[in-house]
């Protein structure tokens, strides 16, 4: 991991957003709600607000300190979600096979066949925007790749002989799937699942662009969708969350692909 | 050849069907009375008004009833009626699939063409700074969020340079006919389709220069270097060709995504294709017009999936259509 040079400017960048995620809120404690200027206020002139102020002369900076919670935290969580739907799916049709493979990869595939962001967004919709309804549509659009590849791993692992001799000394199944087969089909779904979380932040914050965030908790996606009226006469307003988003994303993929090459050489050039 | 076709077609059906299926109770997951609501959209909230909605929609049915009425009327391509625009759902997407289909198009032959390009000539002088120049910037445009780049490059090129038109199909009220019409969509189509292009460019640069490079190390290759072919010959014919397979199937994988897309730029710049209708219907809260779009969303995935696999077929001889 240290000797890629991509992860560790990974790491770096998400170990800053993290501590900010954590800490932000407490060292700095202007409420991204609160007028605290007066509006349109340019970056750079004042610095108890150096990020400038928005329309309704809110503290920009505030924002992307406190955006920093909601999309680390709905990138994490939607992915453990989709960890826990995908997994399992995955470990029983690759351990069974025959029908109940059959049945749970077609399952599978018409998940996959749907196009994504537009089941969020209906999800969303319907659910009524909120961090729960973000979380849980963005974890179910996003657990089939998860079961796929648990399936491959696990229909690889099953016939390793001490997955053979478990099952000779008559261990039950669900002991052999879990402690057997899945603690050695971990490392590439650590990868994937590092990938899943910039997949999930960038999801998040287009639902949140597009409204449906939720009402109470400010985002990065929300701050530039509500820049984005008054973008002629304050650029900064959309161009600083969106360099937020983009350094988030660009950390968890590069963090990824360094785990990648530490965990699985073999696998250096498939990962998604 | 033709086994394979009919075969993917019956699948597909079966899923758009169990697609159609979801829809129907997503509809009625949706928050209060659907006859309530409908009449709320409407404008009119009088108890006969909604006891007349309930009859017409079969909502006073027991709910196979109106589940098979329901998947019969979208085989009859009946999508419902969009209150909020007194309009049948399926004449107001109608109007617009076709912005969104050139859109999505023209993004998807932009990102393929530039992304072999620079995946080729990454592949090509692996190492060397053009090699890490290329991959830093495919990893750029990868993690950036398309509505921000849309919002970025119209800052640029509208804003400050004056360069493009920042919003629409094409000059309202320019009147333009023949050919003078053709190139002003054209320059309303440059930002959209690049925006959605470049994020989906990124995915193609890396996975044609990885896929290059494996192909490379094969024997094949080797083979056709000992016969003293030239090393242009052999990085078309035989290293590109084979390399080319990977990028197909994540094209066809994408195509779901490439939809996503189309709904953010398509809002960003007042595109008026089914991925605005799509935003408007969000804004308004409106549930048959939100799930009609849906609807033709995954049809056309469906669709372009198949295609892929089609073209999959044509660029892999080995692969038979027997199967």
């Amino acid at each position: 991991m240290l000797r890629h040079p991509g992860g560790v400017i990974g790491m770096v960048i998400l170990f800053i957003a993290i501590f900010i995620a954590i800490l932000g809120p407490t060292l700095f404690p202007n409420s991204p709600w609160r007028m605290v200027q007066r509006p349109f206020l340019p970056p750079f002139t004042n610095p108890a607000v150096w990020l400038g102020t928005d329309a309704l002369g809110r503290d920009v900076f505030a924002g992307i300190i406190y955006g920093a919670r909601v999309s680390l935290l709905v990138g994490l969580v939607s992915t453990l979600v989709a960890l826990t739907v995908g997994v399992p799916l995955g470990a029983l049709a690759g351990y069974f096979g025959g029908r109940v493979d059959d049945a749970l990869m077609r399952f599978t595939e018409f998940f996959q066949t749907i196009p994504s962001f537009a089941l969020a967004i209906v999800l969303v919709a319907i659910l009524q925007p909120s961090i729960y309804s973000i979380v849980a549509s963005i974890g179910i659009v996003s657990w089939p790749p998860v079961a796929r590849l648990v399936r491959a791993e696990v229909l690889s692992l099953r016939t390793r002989e001490y997955v053979q001799a478990a099952i000779v000394t008559g261990q039950s199944n669900s002991w052999i799937i879990w402690r057997e087969i899945l603690p050695n089909a971990l490392s590439p779904v650590i990868v994937l699942a590092s990938l899943m979380v910039a997949t999930a932040i960038l999801l998040e914050s287009s639902l949140s662009f597009l409204g449906l965030g939720d009402p109470n908790m400010i985002s990065w996606g929300y701050m530039v969708g509500a820049g984005r009226t008054v973008i002629r006469q304050a650029w900064w307003i959309t161009v600083f969350p969106g360099v937020a988003i983009l350094l988030a994303v660009l950390a968890m993929n590069l963090v990824g692909e360094g785990l990648n090459d530490a965990l699985n050489p073999r696998l250096a050039k498939d990962g998604r | 050849m033709l086994s394979f076709v009919a075969q993917r077609i019956v699948k597909g059906v079966v899923v758009l069907l169990a697609i159609v299926v979801m829809n129907f109770f997503l509809i009625r997951l949706a928050p209060g009375d659907p006859a309530v609501v409908m009449a709320g959209e409407a404008g009119a909230s009088d108890p006969q008004f909604v006891q007349q909605l309930r009859e017409k929609f079969s909502l006073d049915k027991p709910l196979p009833e109106q589940l098979a009425s329901y998947v019969k009327g979208i085989v009859t391509l009946d999508l419902g009626f969009s209150f909020r625009q007194q309009m049948p759902v399926s004449k107001l997407i109608s109007e617009r699939i076709g912005a969104t289909l050139l859109l999505t198009l023209s993004a998807f032959g932009i990102s393929l063409a530039l992304g072999i390009f620079f995946g080729t000539l990454a592949a090509r002088f692996a190492g060397s700074w053009g090699d890490s120049a290329i991959t830093a910037a495919a990893l750029i445009f990868y993690a950036t969020p398309i509505f921000w780049l849309a919002l970025m490059a119209i800052l640029l090129f509208s804003v400050y340079l004056g360069w493009l038109p920042s919003f629409g199909y094409d000059t309202v009220g320019a009147n333009y006919t023949g050919l003078a019409y053709v190139g002003d969509v054209a320059l309303h189509l440059i930002m959209p389709a690049m925006t959605i292009g470049l994020f989906f460019m990124a995915t193609y640069t890396r996975m044609t220069r990885a896929s290059m490079l494996e192909v490379k190390r094969l024997d094949f290759v080797k083979t056709a270097r000992a016969k003293g072919l030239r090393d242009n010959v052999i990085q078309r014919r035989h290293v590109l060709r084979n390399a080319l397979l990977p990028v197909v199937t994540l094209a066809g994988v994408h195509s779901g995504t490439l939809i996503g897309g189309a709904v953010i730029t398509e809002t960003v710049y007042a595109w008026p294709g089914i991925g605005r209708l799509m935003y408007e219907a969000l804004l308004q809260r409106d549930y048959n017009l939100l799930l009609g779009v849906f609807v033709v969303c995954s049809a056309m995935v469906l669709i372009f999936n198949l295609i892929t696999d089609l073209v999959y077929r044509l660029v892999d001889p080995r692969i038979e259509f027997a199967s």
